[in-house]
């Protein structure tokens, strides 16, 4: 199929790109919900122009995107960390159990229950994993502290072993591990991830992966997954929506999206007749071709 | 021996308190990343206020006085000095620490005039035998209270949850605002801690050389110190303060000539040399 040749599979039959209303298909009532956000940075640059989007309770949401189309802008603004890079949510609303936080500061925002868990791991580096994890738990009260480390030790093997090393020298894996934990000693209802797999071994990316549908099922908590690997993201996630320059341009169930011919070409790698395709002609025609 | 031992025994004494007033310095650097010039005029603000309220009252009045003092002292720098300052070039922020303690100093001239007063002695005085040499009694209980006060920031530091939350606010403030840190917070905390070390370290220095300007000089002496433990080390700054004491009181006793003034800073040359970080300073972790 020539880049140009009019498309007609099943992607473009579904709603017009862009307008993206709640999906009615997720029945329960959203825990977090975005509508019409606008993002603004330094004044002039606007990264999020509108964009809607909501999260039902005890899902696995994925956002997908390529690089630049706002994926890490959107979490900073759920978790109120844009003023501390110079953004401001202009317009719009972020609404969570109901109740607007578009303005909340991020310590607050913690404490009523949305961790997230910060593009390449961030963990303390001078402080051991332990010391980690006990800041995870700042905004819980010391009594809970023993449990909670018992579970994430538990759930994460490894940083028990490890448990007094110096973050700064873990294992990319280790790290991320150690930041997934660290974010779970606050309690989180829900939990935003950015980009998980980032830089990390296949292998590991699978074990990281794993733990995370764990935490969902297990703990019950939701997950907000943005990730470049759409592969994984769609396979774990139950709904997902895809963006491009601020805005959503397509959302469905996982399963649907990931047999979206549009989502197969530019997320996937893969042709419509279902075979690989060079990772260079698919930059390549990308660059052509955009969703709006 | 004798000579030695009373040596060491003043040496730590000095020692001591440079190490509390370099905590201070430590701490604010670290957290906030300013370099606090005004960290002299802290212990001088200190000692007096522990001189009004031992004067007009008790000695516990005087230290609760010290230290309500230094809290509202550090956060107020904080609040209305240093925040509006957030994301101004470093040089600025360096200036208006000096400028600050200038101001400090002569509000303290103005008020309390020039002439050096007698620090009231609640810490008892008298003379010790120590391994047979005499020793002043509140020279040992200078050196008792400043490590009683420096274990007490270590272990803050390492087990509470503040402690642990100032020191990941360190490291990356991005991320402690996601575990629910309020970075603000912290922020004053650090300034409240160095006032209160501060003030406790300028209530030694006090007793040692009476309520005076002369605070002041001593609390110069902290830069050596935190640049040879490691600008941004809690146990660099004790072990810092302990070094420097100590030099300074051998060379002056055993040497002399104004000798000891200058010997630090050649210690201190020689270290860097060897550890551009100080003796404990953090070293960028980087993996390969």
């Amino acid at each position: 199929m020539s880049p140009t040749a009019p498309r007609t599979g099943p992607g473009t039959s579904r709603a017009p790109y862009g307008s993206a209303e709640v999906d009615p298909r997720q029945a329960t009532e959203p825990i977090l919900a975005l509508n019409n956000v606008e993002v603004i940075y330094d004044e002039v640059i606007l990264v999020l122009r509108g964009l809607s989007m909501s999260v039902a309770e005890g899902r696995i949401v994925a956002l997908l995107g390529s690089n630049g189309a706002g994926k890490s802008t959107t979490l900073k603004a759920i978790s109120g960390l844009l003023p501390t890079e110079d953004g401001e949510v202009s317009d719009g609303s972020i609404t969570y159990q109901g109740r607007d936080i578009t303005h909340t500061d991020a310590a607050t925002i913690v404490r009523d229950g949305i961790s997230q868990v910060m593009e390449g791991r961030r963990v303390f580096e001078h402080l051991s994993v332990h010391e980690n994890l006990l800041a995870g738990g700042y905004t819980r009260s010391h009594g809970e502290h023993a449990d909670d480390l018992d579970r994430i030790y538990t759930y994460f093997p490894r940083l028990a072993d490890r448990r007094s090393q110096t973050a700064g020298y873990l294992s990319g894996g280790e790290q991320q591990m150690l930041a997934i934990g660290r974010a779970l000693m606050a309690h989180p209802r829900l939990m935003t991830l950015d980009e998980p797999s980032l830089g990390l071994a296949p292998l590991l990316v699978e074990e990281i992966f794993s733990i995370i549908g764990r935490l969902n099922d297990e703990l019950g908590t939701t997950i907000l997954l943005v990730e470049q690997n759409a592969r994984l993201a769609l396979d774990i996630a139950d709904h997902a929506y895809v963006m491009e320059s601020g805005r959503i341009v397509l959302d469905g169930p996982a399963a649907e999206l990931a047999a979206n011919p549009d989502v197969q070409e530019f997320y996937l790698g893969l042709t419509e007749e279902g075979a690989r395709r060079s990772y260079r002609d698919v930059k390549h025609y990308k660059r052509r071709k955009r969703w709006l | 021996m004798n000579i030695f031992v009373q040596l060491t025994v003043t040496g730590l004494t000095n020692g001591a308190i440079l190490a509390l007033a370099a905590l201070g310095f430590v701490l604010i650097f670290k957290s906030t990343g300013v370099i606090n010039f005004a960290q002299g005029e802290f212990l001088l603000i200190g000692a007096y206020a522990v001189y009004v309220g031992t004067v007009a009252a008790h000695w516990t009045v005087g230290i609760l006085l010290g230290l309500l003092v230094a809290v509202v002292l550090g956060v107020g720098v904080e609040r209305l000095i240093l925040r509006p300052l957030v994301g101004q070039p470093i040089i600025a922020v360096i200036m208006v620490t000096i400028g600050l303690g200038i101001f400090l100093r002569s509000v303290v001239q103005i008020i309390f005039g020039n002439r050096p007063l007698p620090f009231p002695d609640f810490i008892p005085g008298g003379s010790v035998n120590l391994l047979g040499a005499t020793v002043p009694a509140n020279r040992l209980w200078g050196i008792g209270l400043a490590a009683v006060t420096l274990a007490v920031f270590t272990v803050f530091f390492t087990r509470s949850r503040h402690g642990i939350a100032m020191r990941a606010v360190a490291d990356d403030q991005q991320a402690a605002l996601t575990m629910g840190i309020s970075v603000r917070r912290v922020f004053a905390m650090a300034w409240a801690l160095a006032a209160v070390s501060a003030v406790i370290g300028g209530m030694l220095v006090a007793n040692l050389i009476g309520v005076s300007g002369g605070i002041i000089e001593f609390g110069l002496l902290v830069f050596p110190v935190v640049i040879l433990g490691g600008l941004d080390s809690v146990p660099g700054a004790m072990i810092g303060g302990a070094i420097v004491g100590l030099l300074i009181t051998y060379t002056g006793g055993y040497v002399g000539g104004g000798l000891q003034s200058v010997v630090p800073y050649v210690v201190l040359v020689g270290i860097l040399l060897v550890r551009p970080y100080g003796l404990f300073g953090q070293v960028r972790i980087e993996r390969v």
